[in-house]
């Protein structure tokens, strides 16, 4: 965090200002109730609850930020990830681009405490960052993860707080040469608060990352998410789950840049929109022509359950060589009538074959989470989310 | 057990059945032939209460109780079971979670105790037994993957689990080879008791070697118009069914 980042982040944030729809990269997603409101700056470590939130017990190291603060107390640390200040140097603020991303720059300009974690030797289990937000506060949480070489790491982001808050996070994920990570983000903020977060993921040759975005809470979210495969042979897993409900709105937008050859992609979205809910994907594939043997899926899924929700699908291919094997596609359904008269047929009641048929949409992205801790985490709060669905045999199993 | 009284139904505003009359005693097995578009897909839907079916007139009553004013689980409560013709395939949906939650909704509405895990794989391995299906069935979604005979295996399958009062099989044996199908008859026979009434619904005889019938009953233009003893269904299948359409031209 030099000086002079801060300092060129500032300027530049001010040069850009706040997103407007009238970006083609903002156009369905408006920050105007975000920037019209104030919001103050955190003086101290305020008290978090974070008993719903914490894998402390099954975490390796966890740390906890409240309202972008280093919490200590809250915290349990490893050494073995403390990241040696020629690491950071090399790394931050290298991957995303407070240049030309008004949030990054706001970000990066204003900073209090992140999460630099270097992971250079294969770690068995996972590491836990919380963020955790209070009512009326701005923060601009930071992650700097860097997988060294051939090292593989589970790490989970988890967000959450109370009240109506703003948290603008930024991370940055390096995986050096043939690394394997396997990253969550869990966003399960307070329905009144703002999210953005940005994650510049920074794949080396034959590195291979599976990032987990859930969506679960916020008022207003959106998950940017960028990825450059820039070494042969870098492959890279893009899975996200919304479930929203009232008025809830999550844009997911995504790009995935292959420059290099040999280079797999495979994302899959999948939304589960209630009452007013609006969810939104919108994702990019960029082959570059040097990229060749490219392949690349990208599939986006949505289930509407009201007639007021609305879904946003928008995914993009931009190839330019010939020897690539892409393809695309998004689904917007509703709940499937066969399988809901199939299911009350054998006696379920209208409310449990309903919530069966939505855990069964969303268990496709849940099941394949390889940590425990954190899929239990998701099928729990899920549940909550979808509490009108589910059976009271469910609350019983818990 | 089961009453029908002067039912007319139909879908999306076409009327299908037209004034059809059907009593099955309690330990009866009546089967209903006839041949395509008599009606005898929509019978089985509207006795489930498949939502596209559009009941006109008359009556059904179930041990006493008017079966059309009660939803689809209610029916299944009750003791209704419906084999589909077509069953639907569920990904994400546990084949082992689900017939669990269904038996237990089931269990729950007769006041009796819901079984608990342990309790109830021991009565799933058992009733698997009887359809020869193999237990890694029991892990997967419901119906995904499965083959046509292994679809309508697992019917009788959950039929034996959920021990209905009254079974009705829309065409369970098409499209089965002679093992799946005698594994069919062999699964409806074992349910076969004083207590347990079944309505086969099928377009050949060929079911009915091995699952024999006390009533058959033929199916035409939307009524039964035709009766008799097992012996009919060799004769439909001797015959076809355009004498009984012929009779009938000639007695009007």
């Amino acid at each position: 965090m030099t000086t002079t980042v801060v300092e060129q982040a500032s300027q530049r944030f001010g040069q850009l200002g706040w997103p407007t729809p009238r970006l083609e990269e903002w156009k369905y997603t408006n920050l105007a109730p975000v920037a019209s409101r104030e919001w103050s700056v955190a003086p101290a470590i305020l008290p978090a609850d974070i008993s719903g939130i914490t894998l402390r017990d099954r975490a390796v190291a966890e740390y906890v930020y409240v309202n972008g603060i280093y919490a200590p107390e809250l915290s349990t640390p490893n050494p073995l990830f403390v990241m040696a200040p020629s690491t950071r140097e090399q790394h931050y603020a290298r991957y995303a681009d407070y240049a030309n991303h008004a949030m990054t720059a706001m970000n990066t300009a204003n900073v209090q405490d992140g999460a630099f974690l270097q992971i250079d030797a294969s770690v068995n289990g996972f590491i836990h960052v919380i963020h955790y937000s209070t009512d009326g506060y701005q923060s601009h949480p930071r992650n700097l993860f860097v997988v060294a070489r051939g090292a593989q790491a589970a790490i989970v982001e988890t967000y959450a707080g109370t009240g109506s808050y703003f948290t603008n996070a930024v991370t940055e994920l390096v995986a050096g040469e043939g690394a394997v990570v396997d990253h969550y983000k869990l966003e399960c903020e307070s329905v009144e608060a703002f999210h953005v977060a940005t994650m510049q993921v920074h794949q080396e040759r034959a590195s291979a990352v599976t990032t987990r975005a859930i969506s679960l809470g916020g008022a207003v979210v959106r998950n940017e998410l960028n990825v450059a495969l820039t070494g042969e042979g870098a492959s890279v897993v893009l899975e996200g789950l919304y479930v929203l409900t009232g008025r809830q709105h999550v844009d997911n937008h995504t790009v995935v840049d292959h420059a290099r050859p040999h280079c797999e992609s495979l994302e899959l979205y999948k939304g589960i929109l209630d009452e007013s809910a609006r969810g939104i994907f919108d994702g990019k594939i960029v082959v570059r022509p040097g990229a060749q043997k490219t392949v690349s899926r990208q599939t986006n899924n949505n289930l509407l359950l009201s007639e007021t929700a609305i879904a946003d699908s928008k995914p993009t291919l931009e190839i330019f060589n010939d020897d690539v094997k892409c393809n695309h596609g998004s689904t917007i359904g509703q709940l499937d009538e066969e399988a809901m008269f199939y299911l009350r047929s054998r006696g379920l009641g209208e409310t449990e074959a309903r919530s069966l048929l939505v855990y069964a949409f969303a268990s496709e992205i849940v099941d394949r989470m390889k940590v425990e801790p954190v899929r239990e985490q998701v099928r729990r709060i899920m549940f909550r989310s979808l509490a009108h669905y589910l059976p009271e045999r469910r609350e019983k199993d818990r | 057990m089961l009453e029908i009284k002067n039912l007319h139904a139909g879908i999306e505003g076409k009327e299908i059945l037209r004034g059809l009359n059907l009593t099955v005693g309690t330990g009866e097995v009546h089967a209903i032939m006839g041949p395509n578009g008599s009606g005898k897909s929509t019978l089985a839907n509207v006795l489930a209460g498949r939502p596209k079916y559009e009941v006109i007139s008359g009556s059904v009553t179930f041990d006493g109780k008017d079966l059309l004013a009660m939803p689809t689980e209610e029916r299944a409560r009750e003791g209704v079971f419906l084999a589909l013709q077509y069953p639907v395939e569920i990904p994400g949906v546990n084949n082992i979670y689900f017939l669990k939650a269904a038996l237990n909704s089931i269990r729950k509405h007769r006041g009796e105790e819901e079984l608990d895990a342990i309790e109830f794989l021991q009565l799933a391995r058992q009733k698997m037994k009887v359809v020869d299906l193999d237990e890694a069935f029991m892990n997967r979604a419901v119906n995904e993957g499965f083959s046509g005979g292994e679809k309508k295996r697992n019917e009788i399958f959950q039929m034996a689990v959920l021990d209905p009062k009254l079974a009705i099989l829309d065409e369970t044996d098409s499209g089965l080879d002679i093992d799946a199908l005698r594994i069919v008859a062999e699964g409806v026979n074992a349910l076969r008791s004083e207590k347990h009434s079944v309505l086969v619904i099928t377009h050949y005889q060929r079911l009915l070697t091995y699952l024999i019938p006390d009533f058959v009953h033929v199916l035409a233009n939307g009524r039964i118009v035709k009766q008799g003893g097992k012996e009919l269904a060799l004769e439909l299948e001797q015959k076809g069914y355009e004498w009984i359409e012929q009779e009938l031209a000639a007695a009007q």
